[in-house]
């Protein structure tokens, strides 16, 4: 694989960091030794599962578990009455009428707002017998007509969702409205128009949400070990909701299947499986099924634009303006609400280029289908395939090649303060574009597409330009007005008296190998062998704070927080050592494990000699130090963030006859500033980018009119395989990130964020010649089809 | 429902002697009464192939199978693979190519593998794609399992030229020997 790499200002000083290290998470997941929540067994575990909704709006008018407790194995079953637990309600701090709150029940009390809401929870000896139980339920319903568009959802009369939300929206925000836009786009030689609407989609983490919750007797303390991305989050609203002290609740996440944002949200399952344990005094364990997986958790990425850009004759755009709806389906999802999808492309729709002028209305409308959380891109694989779009759509009009647009207006002077009030601090927004387009053309995608397009076939070639905000910290939270606002990140680091160093995140690797990097930037600073230090995450008890893993946040806060303790503990090294070579802390430096004189580097004690000092011989250590070596660090971030970037190029083939997708190459060349682990970088890019495959050709859930979802297993929910997902391409530029203590910017997200705009844009240059252009995603085959028959 | 057998299973060269519901899947039998987790479970309707497993060396879905079924069979699971703590070529290849992110795909994608490299040892690069397609993994992107799938392939093709080559030289020595 060819790379690129600029000179960096941050080049890796040490052994770890810039390598791309073996993971350290890989031996016991590839034997089979990984712990994940359904291979925990405690004596004594129950199995729960839910009996749910069948109709997608209506009241519960009676609901009989009698039978249910007749089934062998059945332990018991609870309604919303009878485990009386706290619902969870999110808020913005934002008057009413921008933001609704509403409440989602643990269980449905009387109200069922989709099909597949839990009504109760069934708990039994053994799995098969829990399931048994659940077919034994008997509920009647009064059916209600229920709202399964968010175009049905706005229609003046439509049915309501919420009785509190009078239009069914939750959030309506209108912002910037740039004075003088009108008068711009009135008098604009070129505007432009694109309407999008993007599928209903799964995250699919392939391990389905689960959790084992039981009560210690001896600690006080139901143990809940749950499949989640943020488990202080998932603690403070289990305490609330079970009516106990925080410190009567510990989370702990295991190993944990993938997650991308479906698990960064508060489960109403995993409370009712813990009311369940606490009221039985028994472990519980519950196990999603696939079904309810598609059906019943949490959906994403429902969206429809309608934007409009102008343009003047050069070509450089002069305004934006942008109503966004997303279809936010039943709830509000904690912490995050459901206004996480409108706010995120309110605020950043401009992206990589110089808008002069910008307005946007954007709002989540509820509507009977499963809620959604935070999806992996949140909102920018969406607004990014609009502006590239509208960048298409322009460079039609204009007559001008859509990579040349592009270049015209690409932010290149940097820190830019854009008209969405963001500064986005370096990136190579134009270099990442020129690359990719060199890369395609030396490797000869522009001639084949010529040749291909004379021998009758369809070939296109398309591009995406973006960037990604990763490290939003408490200042970025709270501009969006959360009452609850994520952030920051604590670590502590302690030395043992074996030198060995246990280092606590509170961000949560399920498979961004956290274990790995993170271990990586404290070695480099502490001068450790790797093997000595072990990172330690996903549960309360044992890490102080944390806000968990979502928003390519892990390595630029959770990995600044642990390079700070170990910057600490290595000033407690230097401190204690000082003290014992009869010298200052200026005047010693940490090699290799040990400590020694910058004068005499002859004399100077090994790590494991110091921490033997620190604990066992208290009475050696200098009179103004501690004993001990613990120290805690914390990092956030007040100002906005730091913005990785990447161009992707896509390569695609039509095929006639089948209307298939074919993608013949794709080539991202990305900019995480300094790359902690090159592999990890790569594999987050192409995982990334396979997901956005997904979402731009193939995965949907459709509801039907009575809001019965479509897609109930695999075989409907068309999740792509090796035969779909091409080989990546990557190359990489390095603009080093000035906010993070290691140069490192988040990665995690813009694979997925480019590759429906790079997908959507070269299907749409294929489709030139026929003059159908397609601007929703998924591309089925179907449309590809008529496009091409159209054509002929 | 609660009629129960007497089965005998034979799962990475033990036997296991239970007493199950015929409805228990061979999955959960692995999992739950014989306790080999590495066997994951992604979708319980033959789609994901997290729980493949070979049976009489070919793989299977473990979740689309009653353990009743496997009787008089011969199964492997992922903890078959490593001796001890040390990872077969194919486990080394996969985290030499960072074929595994979350990994509860993984001992699906390994079995899948291991079954069909004994079957086509030569197999090409778009075989192997055509494999790697049975399975669904969600961190990937795939490249990275097809990559590490073939990389262990041509490994063990080039140990078992050197072998032959060696055997090769070995018989022809000892041809000669006898010749002389």
């Amino acid at each position: 694989m060819s790379a690129h790499t600029t000179e960096s200002r941050h080049a890796p000083a040490g052994r770890y960091v810039g390598a791309s290290v073996p993971r350290r998470e890989d031996p016991r997941l590839l034997t089979g030794r990984g712990r994940f929540v359904d291979d925990i067994r405690i004596p004594g575990l129950l199995h729960a599962q839910f009996v749910r909704s069948r109709v997608a709006s209506g009241v519960v008018t009676s609901i009989d578990l009698s039978a249910v407790l007749d089934v062998p194995g059945v332990v018991a079953a609870y309604t919303a009455a009878d485990l009386d637990v706290i619902g969870i309600t999110a808020v913005l701090d934002r008057p009413r009428t921008q933001f609704v709150p509403t409440e989602m029940p643990i269980l449905a009390r009387d109200r069922v707002r989709f099909a597949g809401e839990p009504l109760a929870i069934v708990i039994a000896e053994d799995p098969y017998a829990a399931e048994d139980g659940v077919e034994a339920a008997a509920v009647t319903y009064q059916v209600h007509t229920p709202v399964t568009s968010a175009e049905q959802a706005l229609e003046p009369g439509a049915p309501l969702v919420h009785d509190e939300a009078a239009d069914n929206v939750l959030l309506d925000v209108s912002m910037f409205a740039t004075e003088g836009i009108d008068e711009v786009f009135a008098e604009a030689p070129c505007v432009v128009r694109v309407r999008t609407r993007t599928g209903r989609q799964n995250a699919v983490p392939l391990e389905t949400r689960g959790a084992v919750a039981d009560w210690d007797d001896r600690d006080a303390q139901l143990v809940v070990r749950t499949c989640t991305q943020v488990p202080h989050q998932v603690r403070t609203v289990m305490a609330r909701s079970l009516r106990l002290d925080e410190r009567a609740v510990r989370v702990i996440t295991p190993d944990m299947g993938g997650g991308f944002g479906q698990k960064c949200v508060v489960g109403r399952e995993e409370i009712a499986v813990a009311a369940a344990a606490l009221r039985l005094r028994r472990p519980v364990k519950w196990i999603e099924d696939r079904k309810d997986a598609l059906t019943a958790s949490f959906l994403a990425r429902e969206q429809r634009y309608d934007a409009r850009a102008a343009f003047d004759r050069d070509g450089r755009i002069l305004a934006l303006d942008a109503d966004i709806v997303c279809d936010m389906g039943a709830y509000s999802c904690y912490p995050f609400t459901a206004a996480v999808e409108p706010l995120m492309a309110s605020a950043e729709m401009p992206g990589v280029y110089r808008v002069p002028a910008y307005r946007v209305r954007g709002r989540a409308v509820t509507t009977n289908k499963a809620p959604s959380a935070p999806y992996r891109g949140v909102s920018r694989p969406q607004y990014v395939m609009v502006m590239e779009r509208l960048f298409e759509r322009a460079a039609r009009e204009l007559k001008v090649d859509a990579v040349e647009l592009r270049r015209r207006n690409l932010i290149t002077e940097f820190p830019y303060s854009g008209v969405n009030n963001i500064t986005y601090d370096a990136g190579s927004y134009l270099d990442s574009l020129n690359l990719c387009e060199q890369v395609l053309k030396d490797e000869g995608w522009y001639d084949l597409k010529a040749a291909a397009a004379a021998g009758g076939r369809h070939v296109g070639i398309g591009y995406s330009c973006f960037n990604e905000r990763t490290g939003y910290g408490s200042g970025a939270f709270a501009q969006r007005k959360m009452s609850v606002v994520p952030g920051f990140d604590m670590t502590e680091a302690r030395m043992d008296t074996t030198g060995s160093v246990t280092i606590t995140t509170g961000t949560l690797s399920h498979g961004q190998s956290h274990e790995t990097t993170l271990a990586q930037i404290a070695a480099d600073e502490l001068k450790l062998d790797i093997s000595k230090i072990k990172i330690v995450q996903g549960d309360t008890d044992r890490v102080i704070y944390g806000w968990g893993t979502f928003a390519s946040r892990s390595v630029v806060v959770g990995g600044s927080a642990v390079r700070l303790a170990a910057v600490k503990l290595a000033e407690k090294l230097r401190m204690l050592a000082a003290g014992l070579l009869d010298t200052t802390p200026d005047d010693v430096e940490l090699d290799d494990g040990r400590v020694r004189r910058r004068d005499d580097p002859g004399r100077g004690l090994g790590y494991a000699e110091l921490a033997d000092i620190a604990y066992l011989k208290a009475h050696l250590v200098p009179k103004d130090l501690e004993p001990g070596l613990s120290v805690t660090a914390t990092f956030d971030v007040f100002t906005d963030g730091t913005f990785g970037n990447a161009t992707h190029g896509a390569v695609v083939e039509l095929h006639k006859g089948t209307g298939r997708v074919e993608i013949l190459r794709y080539v991202c060349v990305e900019d995480c500033g300094v790359a902690i682990n090159p592999m990890v970088v790569e594999g987050q890019c192409r995982g990334g980018i396979a997901q956005g495959i997904a979402g731009a050709l193939f995965e949907q859930v459709t509801y039907d009119e009575q809001g019965e979802p479509s897609a109930t297993g695999f075989l409907d929910y068309k999740v792509p395989t090796a035969s779909e997902i091409p080989d990546v391409a990557i190359h990489h530029l390095e603009t080093p990130s000035a906010l993070t203590e290691s140069g490192a910017k988040g990665v995690g997200e813009g694979g997925t964020i480019g590759a429906p705009a790079a997908v959507l844009n070269a299907v749409n240059d294929a489709l030139a010649p026929t003059g159908v252009e397609l601007n929703d995603t998924p591309i089925t085959p179907e449309t590809v089809q008529r496009a091409l028959e159209q054509a002929s | 429902m609660t009629d129960r057998q007497l089965i005998t299973l034979r799962v990475n060269g033990e036997p296991y002697e239970l007493v199950i519901e015929p409805r228990r899947t061979l999955a959960d039998t692995l999992r739950q009464d014989l306790g080999l987790t590495g066997t994951h479970l992604g979708c319980e309707h033959g789609i994901c192939g997290a729980c493949t497993v070979l049976v009489d060396g070919a793989p299977a879905r473990a979740c689309l199978m009653f353990a009743v079924q496997a009787e008089d069979r011969d199964i492997r699971t992922v903890e078959s693979l490593a001796d001890g703590d040390e990872l077969s070529d194919l486990q080394r290849a996969f985290s030499a190519h960072h074929a595994l992110q979350c990994g509860f795909c993984t001992p699906g994608f390994l079995m899948l593998a291991e079954g069909f490299l004994a079957e086509r040892p030569e197999a090409t690069r778009e075989e192997i794609r055509e494999l790697v397609s049975s399975n669904l993994c969600r961190c990937t992107g795939y490249q990275p399992i097809v990559d590490a799938v073939e990389d262990c392939a041509r490994r063990r093709q080039a140990s078992r030229r050197e072998h032959d080559r060696a055997a090769c030289g070995e018989a022809e020595r000892s041809g000669h020997a006898a010749g002389a």
